[in-house]
């Protein structure tokens, strides 16, 4: 993970990598002080937090289709995953392969109880279920997180990815509680209604998601403050150091890791609301790649970057997947080149442009950007077009080899349209290389100058 | 994977049964069985070997390994093609191997300096793209991959009948024979799994230790810097490794390939498997490589023909265990049921009492 000096860290407290998501243009109050005690209104963190909830209230009324309810209510689920897993990949530096194994246990288990809420063997309010979600998830995550937790690093990553294939595996041998291939289904509408709300419209169980989603953000930063979340950042940085101290490592990771299971454990409740449905597929290795993909590629080092990432990843699983029969590949290549070249995600590329603005030095840059961005859309483009008619050349044989691609229609066999293609990426791609090269040129002398601006800052 | 091709071929599957010849009949079995567990294990070690060269090498697991060894199945297939199934033996790892390689040079030796987080998810990035590749390549759908002629029939047949007792004869018994006795048969393709991996094996030690290559990667591997000052160029080393390495899951997957299904599934399922061999072997020891994967190659297959379950147990002892008993559907399964999650038990059993793994060196 890289590590970043915060422009505005004053001098008494402890510097720390990352930014939180409150502190985002708050005034930074000078806690070292002994004799001080005023305490400022932190109006930055009211803005963010309120501008947060703002949007997961005013969201369903803009893009109010049917389609995009049932979207944004999946990407609420999502957003709590990602901030829930990146509590282990971010702030503790650990890498799960098998972190789907808790959300899809809590579905299981949500899905369960909704049969006997529905059945009126269980009385517990359908707004209250992802708590059992949570509870399995906590539950399990004690259990197998440890043994998983014993180990830290790569081996770590092994020991979650053979769990996550131990679950996935029972999951199919013990139909009795799941379900087998057809998955366990309920019915989220319960006939006593309190106050008129029935889950039955997707818009009531969009609102329901929407609160425990704020809630659980707010619990997940909020725990990032606490001594147990200052502890986990410094195993994560240096385990040895932490255990001179006198900190058990592996404690401090095990305790990380259930309270990780118990978002993930809710956001698999909300699931079991949302979808009705709990398959084999909630606890496999597809759904835990994605979660660790995802949560990379919104940003781990940020607090808020899972929150790209869970949105992020209801676009592509849903809207991409829709759009093309190639999106597995795209997607691969994205992470792969942002692994390369973006390690922080795209919250790392905004804080590193927020910070370039701050000191002025955007406005230079964003030609620049703007060149980069149309070449780049132009040797994309003449790969997607190849990709797309090589998956059409082999799935849609049936249908010809002509094709529809960005409104124009293609002959996949003809040699025009590959030539086109190849032309149009070749020639994006050598211009994007050229200006990639001048942009890097200037972005490096723009950081040089804030790194000496700095300095004479802090000198004065 | 294993559980796919692992079914010995003849019938009577279950372990004593009430025949009075039951005793040898098992005994047939069992000889079978455990053959099919260790090629299955040596398979595993091809694999787990490569894993753990380039893992206490670089610090890198690579978790597109078995992506690897897939790309050698499939490139193992076009090739045999064109060339013959022998030439084929030799391409595949070599594409497969330069194709490591230049992974090496141009993505993974890029994110070195971000730590060893970045690097596995840049590998991690890579077995989707292995995926998509091969799925556009060659199809969603298993290639016909054939051994050839010189594979394709058993390595030798068990014999058993009531008068002789029990006798092996090399290749196929012929149909007389088997008429009124039990034939039980081990295919060549294994036979021939297990000669490659022992070879492979020595090659490995002869390599490492006693050429002067395998000096130079030794000393690399543990003392990087002096290697560098001594005038080795020790990046080029981790690239030659990663692609060795690389190649010894191609050369697996050629093999792989004619044994089991060459299909794009193939290594999903063979993935998390070589990690547990590696986590219960202990990381970075190829001695523990070796011994994980003959261990786990024998789980995954031996228990494959105990069609008993819990409930068996239970009734043999005397208790009486009907439907509504408590955990009924967890006692009903049986060990065949159960074999795909055997290793990952073991797994959790050796990090419970041996962290460090059966021949780690070090927490």
């Amino acid at each position: 993970m890289t590590e970043r000096t915060t422009p505005d860290a004053a001098p008494g407290r402890p510097r720390q990598g990352r930014r939180p998501l409150g502190e985002m243009g708050g005034a930074p109050a000078a806690r070292g002080a002994v004799t001080y005690h005023f305490r400022p209104y932190n109006v930055g963190r009211w803005a963010v937090w309120g501008g947060y909830g703002l949007l997961l209230l005013v969201a369903p009324l803009v893009f109010n289709s049917s389609l995009s309810q049932t979207l944004l209510s999946q990407m609420g689920i999502a957003i709590i995953a990602c901030l829930a897993y990146n509590m282990l990949l971010g702030q503790g530096g650990m890498l799960s392969f098998g972190h789907a194994v808790y959300s899809g246990l809590g579905s299981f288990l949500a899905i369960h109880a909704l049969n006997h809420i529905g059945d009126g063997s269980l009385h517990l309010p359908v707004s209250l279920l992802p708590l059992v979600g949570g509870a399995t998830g906590l539950v399990f995550a004690a259990l197998f997180g440890f043994v998983t937790t014993r180990k830290s690093g790569t081996t770590f990553a092994m020991i979650t990815l053979g769990i996550g294939e131990l679950v996935a595996s029972m999951s199919l041998m013990l139909p009795e509680f799941f379900g087998g291939e057809a998955g366990v289904s309920s019915n989220r509408v319960v006939p006593p209604a309190a106050l008129g709300i029935t889950f039955g419209p997707q818009i009531q169980v969009y609102y329901l998601i929407a609160a425990w989603c704020f809630l659980c953000t707010g619990l997940m930063f909020a725990f990032t403050r606490t001594p147990l979340g200052r502890m986990l950042n410094a195993v994560r940085d240096n385990p040895e150091r932490v255990a001179f101290i006198g900190y058990d490592t592996q404690r401090v990771r095990w305790f990380a890791f259930m309270i990780s299971g118990l978002f993930m454990g809710i956001a698999g409740g909300l699931g079991a609301i949302h979808f009705e449905l709990a398959t084999a597929e909630v606890v496999g290795a597809q759904r835990s790649g994605a979660y660790l993909l995802f949560t990379f590629l919104g940003g781990s080092a940020v607090f808020f970057g899972p929150i790209i990432g869970g949105v992020l990843m209801v676009l592509a699983t849903v809207v991409l997947s829709g759009l093309t029969k190639a999106w597995l590949l795209y997607l691969g290549l994205a992470f792969m080149l942002m692994v390369m070249y973006a390690p922080g995600g795209v919250a790392g590329v905004v804080l590193a442009n927020l910070r370039l603005a701050a000191f002025g030095k955007l406005r230079a840059l964003l030609p620049g950007y703007l060149a980069l961005l149309a070449a780049g859309a132009v040797a994309f483009l003449g790969a997607a077009a190849m990709v797309e008619m090589l998956y059409h050349l082999q799935l849609n044989q049936a249908l010809g080899p002509m094709m529809k691609f960005c409104g124009v229609s293609l002959d996949a066999r003809g040699i025009a349209a590959w030539a086109g293609a190849a032309v149009l990426f070749a020639a994006g791609g050598v211009a994007f290389e050229v200006l990639r090269r001048r942009v890097l040129a200037r972005w490096n002398a723009a950081q040089d100058d804030i790194e000496r601006e700095l300095r004479r800052r802090e000198a004065a | 994977m294993v559980h796919r091709a692992a079914k010995p071929s003849s019938g009577g599957r279950r372990l004593g049964v009430d025949r009075p010849d039951s005793l040898i009949r098992a005994v047939d079995q069992t000889v079978i069985n455990i053959l099919n567990g260790l090629s299955s294990g040596l398979l595993l070690f091809m694999l787990s070997s490569g894993l753990t060269l380039i893992f206490s090498m670089m610090g890198v697991l690579n978790f597109a390994h078995a992506g690897f060894y897939m790309l050698g199945a499939y490139v193992g297939y076009a090739s045999s093609r064109i060339v013959g199934f022998w030439p084929a033996l030799a391409v595949a790892p070599v594409v497969v191997g330069v194709l490591g390689a230049v992974f090496e040079r141009l993505c993974l030796r890029r994110v070195h300096r971000y730590g060893h987080v970045p690097e596995l998810l840049v590998t991690f990035g890579l077995s989707y793209l292995i995926l998509e590749v091969v799925q556009v390549v060659w199809g969603r759908a298993p290639v016909a991959f054939d051994p050839p002629a010189a594979l394709a029939r058993p390595a030798f047949t068990l014999v058993q009948s009531a008068a002789a007792g029990l006798s092996m004869v090399p290749g196929q018994a012929d149909a007389a024979t088997c008429a009124h006795a039990a034939c039980t048969t081990f295919p060549a393709t294994r036979a021939f799994m297990m000669l490659v991996a022992l070879l492979m094996l020595l090659g490995l030690w002869l390599l490492l230790r006693h050429t002067r290559v395998g000096l130079v990667i030794q000393a690399a591997l543990t003392h990087p810097e002096m290697a560098e000052a001594l005038g080795h160029n020790v990046p080029r080393v981790f690239m030659l490794v990663f692609g060795a390495g690389c190649a010894l899951a191609g050369l697996a997957g050629v093999i792989g390939g004619t044994t089991f299904v060459t299909e794009p599934a193939m290594a999903a399922a063979v993935g998390p498997i070589l990690f547990v061999v590696v986590v219960v072997g202990g990381t970075g020891s190829l001695v523990g490589a070796f011994v994980g994967a003959l261990l786990i190659g024998l789980l995954q297959t031996v228990p494959l023909t105990v069609d008993r379950s819990l409930v068996d147990v239970a009734s043999a002892m005397g208790w009486r265990v009907s439907s509504d008993s408590v955990a009924y559907p967890l006692m009903k399964l049986t060990l065949a049921q159960v074999a795909p999650i055997l290793p990952y038990l073991l797994l959790v059993l050796i990090l419970i009492f041996r962290p460090r793994g059966l021949f780690g060196t070090r927490e």
